[in-house]
Parts: C-alpha cells; sequence; structure tokens
C-alpha cells in the first residue's frame, strides 16, 4: 500500500468511528487516537521522509486535508452531541410554574397612613408646607385662639380629655392654624399648609366614634385667596383620594373659626349619586368641613384681616378610609388586626 | 327641630314637595336629619262610629262593635279598650289595612266573635307612646263629636303632613321656631311671609301690677315681662292644638301648658305659666339660688340648687330658670289664675344649669342658643290671648317689664368689592341688595360702601364676614365656580425629620413589618412598661375608662396588644410596628409631657411559614436584630452602633436583650419579651425593639455614602477561633478592627460551633476576613502580615485557641 492509500484508509476508518459514536467522552478518544501525537496521521506523516522529493508536497497537503476532515467532523458530531445532552437537561428541568410562591414577608402602610401620605403627596405639589403639631396643646390654641371662648355652647360638640385646666389632648388639628399663623413671616409669601395628626374625643367608642382618630388640617393665607379657591382645591383632593368621577357640594354649618363655614358632601360611594340608603337618598357623604377663616382668628394671631385671608379645612382620613373602602367600624382601625391590615396592600 | 311643613304653610305660599324643600334647606340654610310623612305607609284607616254595642259573651272586658264606617251597612269589630261606646267616634282600621309600625289587619275571630278590624289607640297609629295624652293613654283616640264619618283618618290625626327634621347649628338658634324658618324659607324662596299679630284684650277687674310684684337681676335675664289672666278654666286642649305638639315632638297636657308650649315652638320663646293661687304671696322674682335651696321640678325630680343657678321664686323657687318650671305652681285643672312670664336668661348661666343638673329641655336649648329680644311682649301677648281663647279668663291689664333690654339692630358696613374679593364672585350692588333684601335685612347704599341693617331676629350677625355668609348661601355654593389660589410661588417639601419618619416607615415594612396605630392612651400600669428613661406617669384628670387613662410613655404594649387581639382570633403570625409618640414628664410638677417620636416593632410566631419548597422560619431574636440592623443601617447615621447585653428591663428576657447605642448614645433597646409578660398579654413568645426615633432623627448622617469600588482584587483568609463561652462576637470583631490593619474592608462571621471537638465551656466561631488594597495590588505577604497580627492578639487578649 502506498501512503496516500494508508492515508485514505485512516480517513475511511476514522469517519465511520466518528458518525458510529454518540458519546462525548469516546469522542474524545477518537480525536486523540486519530488526530493525536501518537496518532496514525502523524506516524504516517513521519514516512513522508522517505518519499521521493517531488512526491512529498502532494502527500503531506493530502494528509492535512484528511486531517482537517476529520477535526471537522468530529467538532460537528460533538456539537451534535452536547446539543442533544442539553436538550435532554433542559427537559429534565422542567417545573410545575403553578406551585404557590409567595414565601416572602411584605409589610404595609395602615390604611390610614395610604390615606394621610395620599392627601400630604398632592399638598406637596401643590406648594404646601407640612407641620405637625403637638398633640397635648394648651386650651389657648385648641379653643380661645379659634374662636372658642370659655362657655362657647360649640365646646358642647367636642368633648375633651383634660390633664389639667389649661393643657389638654388636642382635640382637632386646628391649634395649628393658630401657632401657624403667629409665626408665619407674610413677607416672605402666602402660607399654605396641611398638619396632619392624632386628635382626641372624650367619646365612647362604638362603630362611629372612637376617642383616638386623625385629622388633616389646611390653612391657606394670602392677600387674595376667595371661596372659589377653597371649592377648587378641595374638588381637586376629591379627584385624587377618590377618583375624576366624584364630585362635591358645599353646604352651610357652622365652626366658630370659619366664616363662611361649610360642611362639603362628596358623591356617594354606594350610589354614584343615585341615592340609596347609604347616603339616605341624598346622593351625597358628609366628608369634611372647611370655611374661610374667621376674622377674630386672623386678628387674635396678629394677622391683619383687612388684608390677609383665606381658608381653612379639616379632613377625617378615618371617615375617608371608611367611606372609600366600606369599613363599617371606625374600632377596626385600631384593634391592627392583621387579617385586616394585610387587605389594603394594593397601592397600584 | 321637628318642623311641620302644613304649619310653615300657614304663613308661606310654599307649595314644593317636602323633599325637595329640605334639600333645599340642606344646601342653604341647615342640615336635615330627616322627613317623615306620618300617614306614609298606612291604608284604609277611616273614622267610624260605634253605633251598637254588646259586651262579648266569653271575655269580661272585649266588646263586640258596630262601627258605621259609611257604608250600606255598619261592620262588626270587637274592641277591648276601657273607652269604647255607643256614639264614639273612632280610628278604625278595616280589614286589608296597613296602621303604625307596618302592622296589616286582617278579619279575624275573636274568642270566636268574628272581627272586621280595628279599633286604634294613638299609638297604634304610629305615635310615640310619651306623646300620647293622658286622656287616651288607656284606650283608643275618640275623635270630636262633629267628625265625619267614612273619611280617612289621616288629616284629623294631622298625619297628612311632612315633619322635617331640622338639626339647627349653635348659630341659628333662629330657626329653633316656626316664624324664624319660616322668614329663612322666605329669603330661600324670595316670598314674604304672612306674620299677623294679635290683638290682646286686657278685660280683667284688677291690673297686673295691682296682682303681683316683679323684680328681676338684670344680669341674670336683660328682659323679663309679666302678665296675669284670672279665672281661667283649664281643660284638655282641643284636636288641632294636641295635633300640632305631638307632631312637633311635644306631649299635650292642658290648655294652659299646650299654649305656652306652642308659642314656644312658633317664637321660639320659652313662656313659664304658675299658678297664682299656689305662690307663696305676691312677689317673684328672677335672681340667683343659693345653696341650701331645693326645688321639686315638673318631672318629679327634687334638685338642689347652687349659687350659679337662676330661680324664678316667690318666697322659695318656683321654677330652674330657663331650665324647667317647679310642680308646685304648676297650672293644672284646677287653676285659675295664672302669671306668665317670658325673659331672656343668660345663655351661659342656662347651659351651665341645664349641664349641672342633666336636664336638657326644649326651653334650655333655645335659651342657650339665644332669643329674639324684640319679640318677648309679642310672644307674651300672644300666649294670653290664645289661653284666653282656650280657656275663657280674663287677662290683666298691663305688663310688667321687670327689665327691658332696649337693644338696637346691628349696623354693618361692606362693600361690593369685599364680598367680591372674598367669595371668588361678580356680584353687582343690585344683586346683593336683593339678597339682603330677601333676608329682611334694610340696605343703604353709601357713597363707597353699604349700610346693612339686621333685624334684632338674625342676632348671630354682627360682622362682615357673618354677611358674606348669608349672601354665598343664598347664592348658592353651586353656582360658586371652581379655581385654585394663585400668588408668589411656594415650594412644598418634607423637612428632613418628616423625611426620615417616611423613610423609617418604608423601610421596616420593606422587611416585612405592618404598620400598626394603636391607641396613645392605655392603662397606668401599660403606660409604665418598658420604660426606656426615668418619667412620670400623665394622667387624664377625669378619663372615661380605666383602660384610656394614662399616655403611653413606650409603644411596644400597644403592639402586645395588637398581639393579643391577633392571638385571640387564631392569628399566629405577627410582624408589626408603629411610629408615633410617646409621653414623658421629667417631674411630677410638669403639667405639659414632652412629647417624643418613637419607633417600635414586634414579631411573634413565624416570620415565615412553611410551604411546600421551603420550612417555616421562626421569629427570634436574630430575625428582629437583622430587621433592626438593616433600618438602622439605611439611615446612614454616622456613628458606630452596638448591641450591649442589658438585664435592667424588667420586661424584657434578662438573658435576651440588647441595649441600642449609637456613637455610644442610647437609642433604644431588642430583645424578647419577658415570659411573665407574654403570659399576662396572653401572647406567644414575641420579641420587640423600640427606638427613639427623634434621637434616629438627630443624630448626625453620613452624606457620602459612595466609596469607589478598587480596581484591585482582594484576599480572603478565614480563621476559627475557639474561645470561652462567656466571649461575645463583640469583643472578638473589637479586636479584628482594632488590630486588623488598614488593608481590612470586611468582617464576616460564618459560624457558630459548640458541639463535638470543642471543649466544653468553650465555642468555636469562625470569621472571613476580606482584604483590599485601594492603591496597588495586594501582596499576599502584607496580608499575611496584617493576619498573623490579628491572631496574636486574640490569642494574647481572649486566651482564643486558633484552629
Amino acid at each position: 500500500m502506498t501512503l496516500r492509500e494508508d492515508l485514505t484508509a485512516i480517513k475511511d476508518q476514522g469517519l465511520s468511528d466518528i458518525s458510529l459514536t454518540n458519546d462525548l467522552k469516546k469522542l474524545n478518544e477518537i480525536r486523540v487516537n486519530l488526530l493525536g501525537k501518537k496518532g496514525p496521521i502523524t506516524s504516517a506523516l513521519r514516512g513522508i521522509r522517505d518519499l521521493p522529493v517531488e512526491q512529498r508536497p502532494e502527500v503531506g497537503s493530502y494528509a492535512n486535508e484528511i486531517r482537517d476532515a476529520l477535526s471537522t467532523a468530529i467538532e460537528n458530531k460533538k456539537q451534535v452531541l452536547e446539543d442533544a445532552a442539553l436538550n435532554e437537561q433542559l427537559a429534565n428541568e422542567k417545573i410545575d410554574v403553578t406551585l404557590p410562591a409567595d414565601h416572602t414577608l411584605q409589610g404595609q402602610p395602615h390604611v390610614i397612613q395610604q390615606i394621610i401620605d395620599q392627601v400630604v403627596d398632592l399638598f406637596l405639589g401643590m406648594g404646601y408646607q407640612i407641620l405637625n403639631g403637638p398633640e397635648i396643646e394648651e386650651d389657648h390654641y385648641n379653643f380661645e385662639m379659634m374662636n372658642l371662648p370659655k362657655d362657647h355652647p360649640a365646646r358642647d360638640m367636642q368633648d375633651t380629655f383634660y390633664l389639667s385646666d389649661d393643657i389638654l389632648m388636642r382635640t382637632q388639628t386646628s391649634p395649628m392654624q393658630a401657632r401657624t399663623l403667629e409665626t408665619h413671616n407674610f413677607e416672605e409669601g402666602p402660607l399654605k399648609m396641611i398638619s396632619p395628626g392624632v386628635v382626641y374625643r372624650r367619646d365612647t367608642d362604638d362603630p362611629t366614634h372612637s376617642h383616638q382618630f386623625h385629622q388633616i388640617e389646611g390653612l391657606v393665607i394670602d392677600k387674595n385667596i376667595t371661596m372659589t379657591d377653597l371649592k377648587g382645591t378641595l374638588l381637586t383632593m376629591t379627584h385624587e383620594i377618590f377618583g375624576d368621577k366624584f364630585d362635591i357640594r358645599l353646604r352651610p354649618s357652622y365652626f366658630p373659626f370659619t366664616e363662611p363655614s361649610v360642611e362639603v358632601d362628596v358623591t356617594c360611594f354606594n350610589c354614584m349619586g343615585k341615592g340609596c340608603d347609604v347616603c339616605k337618598h341624598t346622593g351625597w357623604i358628609e366628608v369634611l368641613g372647611a370655611g374661610m377663616v374667621h376674622p377674630n382668628v386672623l386678628n387674635m394671631a396678629g394677622v391683619d384681616p383687612e388684608v390677609y385671608g383665606g381658608f381653612a379645612f379639616g379632613i377625617g382620613p378615618d371617615r375617608f378610609a371608611m367611606l372609600k373602602y366600606g369599613v363599617s367600624d371606625i374600632r377596626d382601625f385600631y384593634l391592627d388586626d392583621i387579617r385586616f391590615l394585610n387587605q389594603f396592600s394594593k397601592r397600584g | 327641630m321637628k318642623v311641620s311643613y302644613n304649619w310653615i304653610k300657614q304663613y308661606l305660599d310654599l307649595e314644593v314637595p317636602a323633599d325637595e324643600l329640605a334639600e333645599k334647606i340642606e344646601r342653604t340654610a341647615v342640615e336635615v336629619d330627616s322627613v317623615k310623612f306620618p300617614a306614609e305607609g298606612m291604608k284604609k284607616v277611616v273614622v267610624g262610629e260605634v253605633v251598637a254595642m254588646e259586651d262579648h259573651p266569653d271575655s269580661d272586658h272585649l266588646h263586640i262593635c258596630q262601627v258605621e264606617i259609611g257604608e250600606d251597612e255598619p261592620t262588626q269589630i270587637v274592641c277591648g279598650a276601657p273607652n269604647v261606646h255607643v256614639g264614639a267616634k273612632v280610628i278604625t282600621a278595616l280589614s286589608g289595612s296597613r296602621i303604625g309600625n307596618n302592622v296589616k289587619i286582617k278579619k279575624s275571630k275573636m274568642r270566636g266573635i268574628p272581627s272586621n278590624g280595628m279599633l286604634c289607640s294613638l299609638d297604634e297609629m304610629g305615635l310615640d307612646k310619651d306623646l300620647v295624652p293622658d286622656e287616651w293613654a288607656d284606650g283608643i283616640y275618640l275623635f270630636p263629636e262633629d267628625t265625619q264619618v267614612g273619611q280617612p283618618v289621616f288629616p284629623y290625626l294631622g298625619m297628612d303632613d311632612a315633619i322635617i327634621d331640622l338639626d339647627v347649628t349653635p348659630n341659628r338658634g333662629d330657626m329653633l321656631s316656626i316664624l324664624g324658618t319660616v322668614h329663612e324659607l322666605a329669603a330661600i324662596y324670595d316670598l314674604t311671609p304672612k306674620i299677623s299679630k294679635v290683638e290682646l284684650i286686657e278685660n280683667a277687674t284688677t291690673p297686673t301690677n295691682k296682682q303681683i310684684n316683679v323684680l328681676a337681676d338684670s344680669d341674670l335675664a336683660s328682659t323679663f315681662s309679666a302678665r296675669v289672666i284670672n279665672n281661667v278654666k283649664v281643660t284638655s286642649s282641643p284636636a288641632w292644638l294636641q295635633k300640632i305638639l305631638w307632631k312637633s315632638g311635644i306631649k299635650p297636657i292642658n290648655t294652659v301648658v299646650d299654649a305656652t308650649n306652642y308659642i314656644m315652638l312658633k317664637y321660639g320663646q320659652p313662656i313659664n305659666a304658675f299658678d297664682m293661687d299656689r305662690m307663696n304671696g305676691q312677689n317673684m322674682s328672677v335672681r340667683y339660688a343659693t345653696k341650701d335651696e331645693k326645688i321639686l321640678l315638673e318631672n318629679e325630680a327634687e334638685i338642689e340648687l347652687t349659687n350659679d343657678d337662676i330661680v324664678i321664686a316667690d318666697e322659695v323657687p318656683m321654677a330652674l330658670a330657663g331650665v324647667m318650671n317647679g310642680k308646685v305652681v304648676s297650672v293644672d285643672n284646677d287653676t285659675s289664675n295664672i302669671v306668665l312670664g317670658a325673659g331672656v336668661f343668660d345663655p351661659i348661666k342656662v347651659r351651665k344649669s341645664a349641664q349641672r343638673h342633666g336636664l336638657h329641655t326644649e326651653s334650655s336649648q333655645r335659651f342657650e342658643r339665644g332669643i329674639d329680644i324684640s319679640s318677648v311682649n309679642t310672644a307674651l301677648d300672644e300666649v294670653a290671648s290664645l289661653i284666653v281663647e282656650l280657656s275663657d279668663g280674663e287677662v290683666a291689664k298691663g305688663i310688667i317689664e321687670a327689665t327691658k333690654l332696649d337693644k338696637p339692630e346691628n349696623k354693618i358696613n361692606i362693600t361690593v368689592q369685599r364680598i367680591n374679593h372674598v367669595l371668588g364672585t361678580d356680584l353687582s350692588q343690585t344683586e346683593i341688595t336683593s339678597i339682603f333684601n330677601r333676608l329682611g335685612f334694610k340696605v343703604v347704599e353709601n357713597e363707597s360702601d353699604m349700610t346693612v341693617i339686621v333685624p334684632l331676629r338674625r342676632w348671630d350677625i354682627f360682622v362682615a364676614a357673618d354677611l358674606l355668609e348669608e349672601v354665598a348661601r343664598i347664592y348658592g355654593y353651586d353656582n360658586l365656580a371652581t379655581t385654585l389660589p394663585v400668588g408668589k410661588q411656594t415650594i412644598g417639601s418634607l423637612s428632613s425629620a418628616q423625611r426620615i419618619i417616611r423613610s423609617s416607615r418604608n423601610i421596616l415594612e420593606g422587611l416585612g413589618l405592618t404598620q400598626a396605630i394603636s391607641y396613645a392612651l392605655t392603662t397606668e400600669e401599660k403606660a409604665q412598661m418598658f420604660l426606656m428613661r426615668p418619667s412620670e406617669l400623665t394622667r387624664l384628670i377625669w378619663p372615661m375608662t380605666s383602660d384610656r387613662e394614662a399616655l403611653r410613655m413606650n409603644l411596644i404594649s400597644g403592639l402586645l396588644d395588637d398581639i393579643a387581639y391577633n392571638n385571640a382570633h387564631k392569628v399566629q403570625n405577627v410582624a408589626l410596628y408603629e411610629q408615633g409618640r410617646v409621653f414623658y414628664k421629667d417631674t411630677k410638677d410638669q403639667v405639659k409631657p414632652t412629647e417624643v417620636e418613637h419607633i417600635a416593632g414586634v414579631i411573634s410566631g413565624e416570620i415565615l411559614t412553611s410551604n411546600w419548597d421551603e420550612s417555616a422560619v421562626a421569629a427570634d431574636f436574630y430575625q428582629l436584630k437583622g430587621i433592626v440592623g438593616r433600618y438602622l443601617n439605611n439611615l446612614s447615621i454616622n456613628g458606630e452602633i452596638k448591641y450591649v447585653a442589658t438585664d435592667e428591663l424588667k420586661e424584657m428576657h434578662p438573658g435576651r436583650t440588647a441595649k441600642i447605642l449609637i456613637h455610644d448614645h442610647e437609642v433604644g433597646f431588642i430583645g424578647q419579651i419577658h415570659p411573665k409578660i407574654a403570659k399576662q398579654f396572653k401572647i406567644k413568645p414575641t420579641y420587640a425593639f423600640e427606638l427613639n426615633l427623634q434621637a434616629l432623627i438627630d443624630l448626625p448622617k453620613a452624606d457620602n455614602q459612595y466609596a469607589p469600588i478598587s480596581k484591585y482584587p482582594s484576599i480572603k483568609r478565614d480563621i476559627a477561633i475557639v474561645v470561652d463561652d462567656s466571649v461575645t462576637n463583640q469583643q472578638i470583631i473589637d479586636i479584628i478592627t482594632k488590630r486588623g490593619g488598614k488593608l481590612l474592608s470586611n468582617i464576616e462571621l460564618f459560624d457558630v460551633y459548640n458541639g463535638e471537638n470543642v471543649d466544653d465551656g468553650k465555642k468555636s466561631l469562625a470569621y472571613s476576613l476580606t482584604y483590599v488594597n485601594h492603591n496597588d495590588t495586594l501582596k499576599d505577604e502584607d496580608v499575611t502580615n496584617a493576619f498573623d497580627k490579628i491572631k496574636k492578639y486574640l490569642i494574647e487578649e481572649l486566651n482564643a485557641e486558633i484552629r
């Protein structure tokens, strides 16, 4: 046999072995056996030295050709085998994606906090300051500066927890009106603030009363603030908290610290204004009190009511949450039942 | 105030449906509690006449009545009322009828005798039992003889009416009267009320001032007038008066008392009527009571008076002025001469008397909210006239005015510009004048402004702002535009404290704790638990219950209450936090406590529950420490955070509690709730932390949180050491940190072991140390040197065995 014939035989045998193997390890052995230093091609090439010089290039290039052919065949086969192995692995790794997977702890803000944050964020965007006042107040700020002198009948509307004759648990966030009016420098611009916080009333707890609840006071004082501004501001807030489909209406009411005073109703949540038992067939639900700040309040705080004026409002986040989510018992907010709190986790 | 629509219609030509009227009132004046139609839902109830009656053979009280109902034949009805008799005109509920409280009446047999309906009492027709006149209390109601048989009963009982219940705000005392409401509705609908004054005939033989002397203290009663009527014959009132009273929620008594109540409802002016013959002498005075005086009131209650009560007295108190009459001098069917008194008592004193004695009456309510001083004598004259009309008698000549306040009408100046400036409207002088005129206010237009003259019946109007409200509500709030304030730009941003509080909440929620809000008022015992600093307790001076009598000085006890509630409802896994204030007092004398922001958290049960995939993770100290550690780290406070074991907090587990120190400032604690306390709260084992949030806010923050990441690779070395059990991780960390050299960038504990191969009383800890050089490639020998130095000091200082 000529060297060329030997090489042809090695090639045929090699290609046959490659195509028959189904194992990466064996394929590697074939590669080492065929193409390694001790392999038949290498040893065949050593025989080139015995050939006449003119034949050497032709046989040499034939040997290289065979080595490349075998090498390519091995690579191709390797790719096929690897793909098959990966596919098998992937098939074995298949899982049931419908198995439950909620093995993480999640906390959420209290539903009342959510309402407060929503209101706070809205008013921050409209350039309001957020102020937090003391929960223990002086009679002076809680009542007198709010145009509620001692013996005023409207004091009966707010039963009070007293710590002494003059110190009390604030019954409203309104004292923050007086406190900010006293300190605000109007030369620096208008006073625009909201003040969220806890308030206390000497009430017996029942489904609609709680001795502790929340309020958000709002106050805007400048030279050109009108009652239409109040109406617009409250409508904006209603849209923010409840949605654009909700409308408001103002009704006359009485608060000693505002004049005119209004009660603000929002479209009934239950019937969307058609009239139902919830809204006593009026289509409206009372949600907050507001008004134009009484000149006495401005005067007492050292602000000239001839020059400055504006509006104030008081929101009850507890009531908002009750209406928004249909919670029928205010006490549920303060029991901190995990099954209750965790329902308010959808905050999209 | 229950307002009868039919009564209103006597003075106003109003034809709008009652519901519509109520809504208009609500939008323009005061809130409406309810609108009730007394006959709503009732049917087939007619006036019947008992034409024949015989006793029921099988009953000692039932009667078999033949009742004429305007049909061909009388119908047979069995009735047990004691006052039924032949000739009586009765409320006849026919078969198939519906009466009060939605009761249906059907044909039936009563002890074998067929009965085709029912003869009804007033309360069976839906009238509150407390309002039924005594004469009809024990039987059926009998109509006046001239009542027409066969007609529906409703008009005869005043039930063809609408009762509008007004929730009058404290400023609108004027609407606690029919005439006040009429004036208000006249303004709303732009109508003119028809109100006429009575002509009083004074024909008694002896003039008033010869029969009585009246004195009044003007501080107590700014106005007080009296009249005398002789020779009255007191009976029960006619149906028209009884109906109007019971519709208004007042029980009819007799002609004189009913007349005073009628006038009170009409004018808002309470009237006192006394039996003159039962008075001690002829002198009547309005004065302060004295401490030793008592009075037996009309409601049979005897009360002890105080120096601050106002009384109308002869020699002894006859009435608690403004609140309730006395029993002794009250008018009954034996009365023949009466004294009437009408006045304006001091609102604050009346309010306090009513509060003191727990007597909130129709009368006190009106004095508290104000009286129309201009109509005191008008009301007194009209009540006298009405009594004569109902009970005969002669009015004595002359009115005695013991005190009289001549109050001028309020004049308030205001401009068109001011009104539009505040309301945001664009109203003209003509429109504004028209609104004031509808209200009955006169307007005088001046050169630069206008003067508005307010009648005395609107005593709530006395400054310009009050006029603004009148314009706004009559113009209509619905007609106001919606705008937003314009003016100099202001910046809305959270303060740094508000930002930290908000991030604190967000971080803890991200770490799995849900926000709780519990009560700040608690028991004295709970208020004083878990104290982070010495403090006196703050108590309410007049608590409602012992559960809510003191201000909390910690948040944890509230959270434990929350866990108790959850545990009691079979919810075992609880992870909560609360952010809020605690209240400290440095001394007992300090009245106003200091408010400090705190934040606290609790975990109880399992932090993660087991499922098909993973096993449960129980709450423990280290779980909670991980939460607190991450939270504090997120706040980026400048300074080292340390946990120092403490057994000082008696409500905490003595071996599982640590004080938390930042930069050596104590900011709070963390640990397991003492099993005794857990038992007391009836809760499962619980871990808790409480931090002084105010301190966290105040501590300086590390502004620059960023360090560049080294371009050179780091080297890790692990070290395992065996030390005495008493040696803490902190001690080891302290040595490693102190002796670690500047290349040491991180220390991580990865194993704690004290089982096999470790001697008793010893434990093995393994740390992984990371070395980094930010400027050059780390040299192995540099790391080895630094590492060896640590080993040396651990051996030297802790007697550690390096493994």
